[in-house]
């Protein structure tokens, strides 16, 4: 698809344009809407009661059924451009209402939205996108503006979709939570960011020990160094996390706690082993993968003969 | 008698509560203060004459808020057990320890929280940490797989004491249908009337394996709190005392917060053996001299676990102890005649104390017959604590 014209193109050019024909309200400004608002706000003042309609009812007079996707919302063909060449999400970001005066009981409301501003192509923490500002003017029947609101949305390209395209935009998504790292564990996380899976052992004493800490159980000692793992060991016991979905992991969601062929235990994830396959005793190994940009962890895989 | 210093020298004289709910409507200090007078009320005492507060490290009301909401006077005495639910039964000991230390006379232990309505432990979520602490650092061997809620946390212990004990995901169901049993007939529980088959509970979605949703308890809002005084004092105020026989807490070796994976066998509860000890110990007691007990039950596996560590049956039989329906009414040891956290509502389990109390008084909604002692026990997984409730006899 040639899509290399600026997709905002034919919105400029409908700038100052209406964006669908003119909705006139069905029922003049009455009292039982004016009642059923107030109700439903909370709003008690007796001036409502008394021949005047709440300002901030003012798109109410007006307001037709929402109509989840936007293609088929009457009048919003300048929004077509901008799906074809890939900018297919929307997202309302602004919402703005100014009041000129209150309406009075049995003035009819006309509103009309015309599309007042179409920005530059923004970068966004959705996406790559547009924003588009379309101004709505409430009139009476003497032609008099009584309130305006202007309503602004974002039509983007969603990063995951723009990133061969373009460099990577602002805010990652969520990802997995990081360890915190303190000076007790600095190099358990240290070592996994190198590819390598220490565990702690006490100079003193030789214990291995997991997870780390500054002295010895054993001897009190607090001097200690690291040993590298061989990885290898056997599944002890493990869970299948299924909720509450926490991004960015997916469900079904293995977690296993291995007992290490050296005598200490790790909790990890599976990585490519089946759920039915999971079985305490199976002989697993440690691989460290890159999860995301930067970050490692250690996963556990079948082990050779496993 | 006892080496126990208490020796019986202290009871819970009052007991109250708010409703137990979804959503409370209001603050958690108000849910403290509405339960903290229901109790002082129960009890024929004043807020004025209270002078000591114990709560949870996780409660969120502050005792000089509480205080002076209530209209206290002069507190002498405060202190907070961390460790959530396994504070239940500590904060009591805290309060009895001070009465007969003379250091207050009228300890009221409370628990108030809109857990359910404005954070939810069950969501994973952890909160924003401007320090790494040694809390934050042993949760971090966990968060980056995803195993960050306690169900899944207590998964871990449950899928080994499956393959140790053969008991199956039915064994689990078995508790939750007596607790839900016990709740349907309880007017103050969230499920009152609403009892479950197991084929419902074989049937409930998978939470995190082995744990289905009618294996995990509920979440909720509202709160409790208990009146603690000497033993002496009272008996000459309102209600029967609940003499505390006994109370201890533990956290034993290679111990966590939830997650003691690097013990040899994760399929027991040391902590709780540890518990369990202190209490036969102190009190001259044992598993035969309850009539009835309160155990913690935030999940089903571990109701089993503690019916084993406090000797009520062998290591490994437990499953076989419900299958039998020991812990129904009319069994062998009828096991939260309240409902429990499953059916009545989750205070951390200050609501279980209550109970333990009520079946002293003999005004349990499900009356035990001829309730001489009644354990009460406290959240598991985590360092614990419990208490030997008992009549106590006239000296």
């Amino acid at each position: 698809m040639a899509n290399s014209a600026d997709p905002a193109a034919p919105a400029r050019a409908a700038i100052g344009h209406t964006v669908w024909p003119a909705r006139v309200a069905r029922e003049p400004v009455n009292q039982p809407m004016i009642n059923a608002w107030c109700d439903a706000i909370g709003e008690t003042n007796p001036r409502y009661r008394a021949g005047f309609a709440p300002a901030a009812m003012l798109p109410v007079w007006t307001m037709r059924k929402f109509t989840p996707d936007p293609a088929r919302v009457e009048g919003m063909a300048i929004l077509q451009p901008f799906d074809a060449a890939g900018y297919v999400g929307v997202a309302a970001t602004n919402l703005e209402q100014e009041y000129l005066r209150e309406l009075r009981l049995g003035e009819r409301v006309t509103e009309e939205a015309t599309l007042e501003a179409v920005s530059d192509e923004k970068k966004t923490a959705l996406g790559s996108g547009f924003f588009l500002t379309i101004l709505h003017e409430f009139r009476v029947d003497s032609g008099e503006v009584v309130g305006r609101m202007r309503f602004r949305i974002l039509k983007f390209r969603a990063r995951e979709m723009a990133a061969t395209a373009r460099p990577a935009v602002a805010a990652a998504p969520p990802g997995r939570l990081r360890p915190p790292v303190n000076r007790d564990n600095a190099f358990f996380w240290e070592g996994i960011a190198a590819g390598r899976l220490l565990v702690q052992r006490c100079t003193g004493c030789g214990t291995l020990r997991h997870p780390p800490g500054p002295m010895c159980p054993q001897c009190q000692s607090l001097e200690w160094d690291t040993v590298q793992s061989s990885g290898r060991g056997t599944l002890y016991s493990f869970v299948v996390a299924h909720h509450p979905p926490i991004p960015p992991f997916e469900y079904p969601l293995p977690i296993l706690l291995v007992d290490m062929e050296e005598g200490w235990r790790l909790v990890a994830n599976a990585f490519q082993i089946e759920r039915p396959a999971l079985e305490i005793g199976m002989p697993l190994a440690v691989e460290i993968v890159e999860v995301e940009p930067g970050f490692r962890l250690p996963f556990f895989v079948r082990a050779a003969g496993g | 008698m006892s080496r126990f210093v208490l020796g019986g020298a202290a009871a819970i004289a009052g007991i109250g509560a708010t409703e137990f709910s979804k959503q409370s409507g209001r603050s958690e200090l108000r849910l403290a203060c509405e339960a903290i007078t229901a109790a002082l009320a129960d009890a024929g005492l004043r807020p004025a004459e209270v002078d000591g507060l114990c709560t949870y490290s996780l409660d969120h009301n502050i005792e000089s808020e509480v205080f002076r909401n209530i209209g206290g006077r002069e507190l002498k005495f405060f202190s907070r057990v961390h460790y959530g639910g396994g504070a239940a039964c500590a904060t009591v000991l805290q309060a009895a320890l001070a009465v007969q230390a003379g250091l207050a006379e009228v300890v009221v232990v409370y628990r108030a929280m809109n857990e359910r309505s404005e954070y939810r432990f069950g969501s994973g979520l952890m909160p924003a940490a401007h320090v790494v602490t040694a809390e934050l650092v042993q949760f971090g061997w966990y968060m980056p797989y995803g195993l960050m809620t306690p169900a899944s946390w207590v998964a871990m212990l449950a899928r080994r004491y499956m393959h140790e004990s053969g008991a199956t995901s039915a064994d689990f169901g078995r508790v939750a249908v007596t607790m839900r049993e016990h709740a349907a007939r309880n007017p103050a529980a969230w499920f009152h009337g609403k009892p479950i088959t197991l084929a419902e509970h074989q049937a409930s979605r998978p939470i995190c394996e082995p744990l289905r949703l009618l294996d995990c308890c509920q979440e909720s809002d509202g709160a409790v709190a208990l009146v603690v005084t000497s033993t002496e004092r009272a008996r000459g105020l309102r209600q029967p005392p609940a003499v505390i026989a006994a109370a201890a807490q533990g956290a034993a070796s290679d111990q966590q917060q939830m997650t003691s994976y690097y013990r040899a066998d994760i399929a027991r509860l040391t902590e709780v053996e540890l518990v369990a000890r202190q209490l036969w110990a102190q009190s001259g007691l044992a598993p035969a001299d309850m009539q009835t007990a309160v155990i913690y039950d935030h999940f089903t596996p571990l109701v089993l676990m503690q019916l084993e560590a406090y000797g009520f049956c062998d290591r490994g039989a437990a499953p076989q102890f419900v299958r039998d329906g020991q812990i129904g009414l009319g069994g062998r040891l009828p096991v939260n005649t309240h409902g429990g956290q499953l059916g009545e509502g989750y205070i951390h389990g200050l609501n279980g104390v209550a109970e333990g109390v009520r079946q002293i008084r003999g005004t349990s909604c499900n009356p035990v017959a001829a309730v001489e002692h009644v354990l009460v026990t406290a959240g598991t997984g985590v360092p614990t604590s419990a208490l030997i409730l008992g009549r106590g006899t006239r000296r």
